[in-house]
């Protein structure tokens, strides 16, 4: 068992109150607050580290360089990839998914090939895809969902064709909650000869991840959802494939030897990572991955389910409330709306009672067109929330829509 | 209507926004001032769905602002409309400032009603409501005006 207060007081953040009144923190999916130690490893690093990396003839670009690299190890570790040549750092998801747009497409996509993606992505996965079909003459397609926020596995493999060249889906979706059957939508796409991508931003932050088990080719996410400074994330790839893909930006580090006759580039992974990186971010990132490791991802994910269980039960005390996002499998995350109420007001109102929620359409347009919706509010709980929290957020809703009415 | 332009030429753009101002203090609690607000986005008339046009919406983030302009007696006045109500009853706020007014006085008068109201996290949520692009745009119908 968790001890939530315990680990409540390793978030600084937490502590304070705002318009006079404690912060109520719901909203984690967009991105989660920092533990102590992911705080003190940024300081620590510009008072006793700071060099540049991977170069340095001289102690602390030794140092730094290591344990540079041993946030690559943790990663390794935590998706179970088969080598660190196979994790590229990279600013976040959506760096992750541009860099496969480019690389990749550039590679491997042809005119006339296709690329599936799911109604219920972010704009960070659609748009990418849009700007490579439009650059290659490549088609698009879009696995439809149904109303409860499910992919649809009978239309998705309709989809599917010889002529399918990548799948790119989300693990979790951030508007929804919904966890997607991602192995059986990676094993289906490699039926067809395709390959997959998989847009972890919110799977990693709340499933078990193993790369090898799930046999993805691509796995993106971001450190900041998962206790890790903003501005940092890793894309695992499949070696042989990385291999394949010609570099992403051109500069230092990606280099072997430059010559203006015939440069020629370094091997993996640093052939992805041009210029002198985010190294404090990066350091700071394993000491986020440990502090997760360390409460537990199983234990952290049941208390999360404890939370949604909660809250949705909780919630649906609020007359004329409706949950956007009824799958059966869910992550921490509750998206609602009322008929008569724009989301943007109960947004305010909440923030006015010091809780913390996203309203709008997620950066997910077309997942809202398809739900006949402009917008929801989303709660997104994590470990440090707590069903005391639940139960203040019911009473400053309840209070909102009576304002509002 | 003729009577509230009688009225408005009577108030200066920034003695509208000083009474709106003292008004406010009324207010001791947030909930007091939301309501209030709420209340006026309620009570503000409908803008004609004929001026709901693609090219009178000012586009935010989160909730959408109409904005139709036109002149009468060589003034500037002002309808709008929101799809979110707290955003309308600040629409309507800044409609009571700033329409009715000679192209001049628009220009040359700053809004700090907003922030002495303490609602000025409005204004700077650039993205996520139109507001901001709204008094751009009402500042810019002026200064067409004026030209």
């Amino acid at each position: 068992m968790l001890n939530i207060y315990q680990i409540r007081q390793d978030f600084p953040i937490l502590q304070q109150e705002i318009y006079g009144k404690p912060l109520i923190y719901f909203d984690n999916a967009a991105t989660s607050q920092k533990p102590n130690v992911v705080i003190d490893a940024l300081s620590n690093y510009y008072q006793h580290t700071n060099a540049n990396i991977h170069r340095g003839a001289h102690f602390l670009a030794n140092k730094a360089t290591g344990e540079y690299e041993a946030t690559r190890e943790t990663i390794r570790q935590i998706l179970n990839a088969k080598s660190t040549e196979e994790i590229i750092f990279t600013k976040g998801t959506t760096e992750g998914i541009n860099l496969i747009a480019s690389t990749f497409g550039r590679k491997f996509i042809q005119k006339g090939d296709e690329i599936i993606i799911s109604t219920m992505e972010h704009h960070s996965n659609i748009v990418p895809w849009q700007m490579l079909c439009e650059e290659k003459g490549a088609i698009l397609k879009i696995i439809p969902i149904t109303d409860s926020g499910e992919i649809i596995l009978e239309e998705y493999e309709k989809l599917l064709s010889e002529r399918t060249k990548l799948v790119s889906v989300v693990h979790i979706s951030n508007s929804l909650g919904t966890i997607n059957p991602i192995k059986e939508i990676i094993s289906l796409a490699h039926a067809q000869g395709a390959k997959v991508l998989i847009d972890g931003a919110q799977g990693v932050v709340h499933l078990d991840i193993d790369v090898q088990d799930l046999d993805c080719d691509f796995y993106v996410f971001s450190g900041h959802k998962i206790f890790a400074p903003t501005g940092i994330g890793a894309l695992f790839g499949k070696k042989d494939l990385l291999n394949q893909m010609p570099p992403y930006q051109g500069g230092g580090e990606m280099i072997s030897t430059v010559s203006f006759e015939k440069t020629t580039y370094n091997v993996l992974p640093f052939k992805f990572e041009a210029g002198t990186p985010n190294i404090a971010d990066v350091i700071a990132f394993r000491l986020a991955l440990e502090y997760m490791n360390n409460l537990g991802k199983k234990n952290i994910a049941d208390y999360e389910n404890y939370l949604l269980k909660y809250a949705t039960e909780r919630i649906t005390e609020v007359a004329g409330l409706k949950i956007i996002g009824t799958a059966k499998e869910k992550a921490s995350v509750i998206s609602f709306v009322f008929d008569d109420i724009h989301p943007s007001d109960i947004g305010t109102l909440l923030d006015n009672q010091g809780i913390a929620v996203r309203t709008g359409s997620h950066c997910t347009q077309p997942l809202m067109e398809r739900l006949g919706i402009s917008g929801t509010t989303r709660a997104s709980f994590a470990v440090y929330n707590t069903t005391d929290e639940i139960d203040n957020f019911i009473v400053a809703l309840q209070k909102t829509v009576k304002m509002l009415k | 209507m003729r009577e509230l332009n009688l009225y408005q030429k009577q108030m200066t753009i920034n003695e509208i926004q000083d009474e709106i101002i003292s008004d406010f203090e009324l207010f001791d609690s947030w909930d007091d001032k939301y309501s209030y607000i709420i209340e006026l986005g309620k009570t503000m008339p409908k803008l004609a769905e004929s001026h709901k046009t693609e090219q009178n919406i000012v586009r935010g983030c989160q909730s959408l602002v109409w904005l139709h302009a036109y002149t009468q007696d060589n003034r500037l006045i002002f309808e709008g409309d929101s799809d979110a109500i707290i955003v309308k009853g600040l629409v309507s706020l800044l409609i009571k400032v700033l329409s009715g007014h000679q192209a001049q006085e628009i220009i040359n008068s700053p809004l700090y009603f907003l922030e002495k109201i303490g609602l000025s996290q409005h204004l700077s949520m650039t993205r996520a409501n139109g507001l901001a692009s709204m008094v751009l745009l009402m500042q810019k119908y002026a200064k067409e005006m004026n030209k």
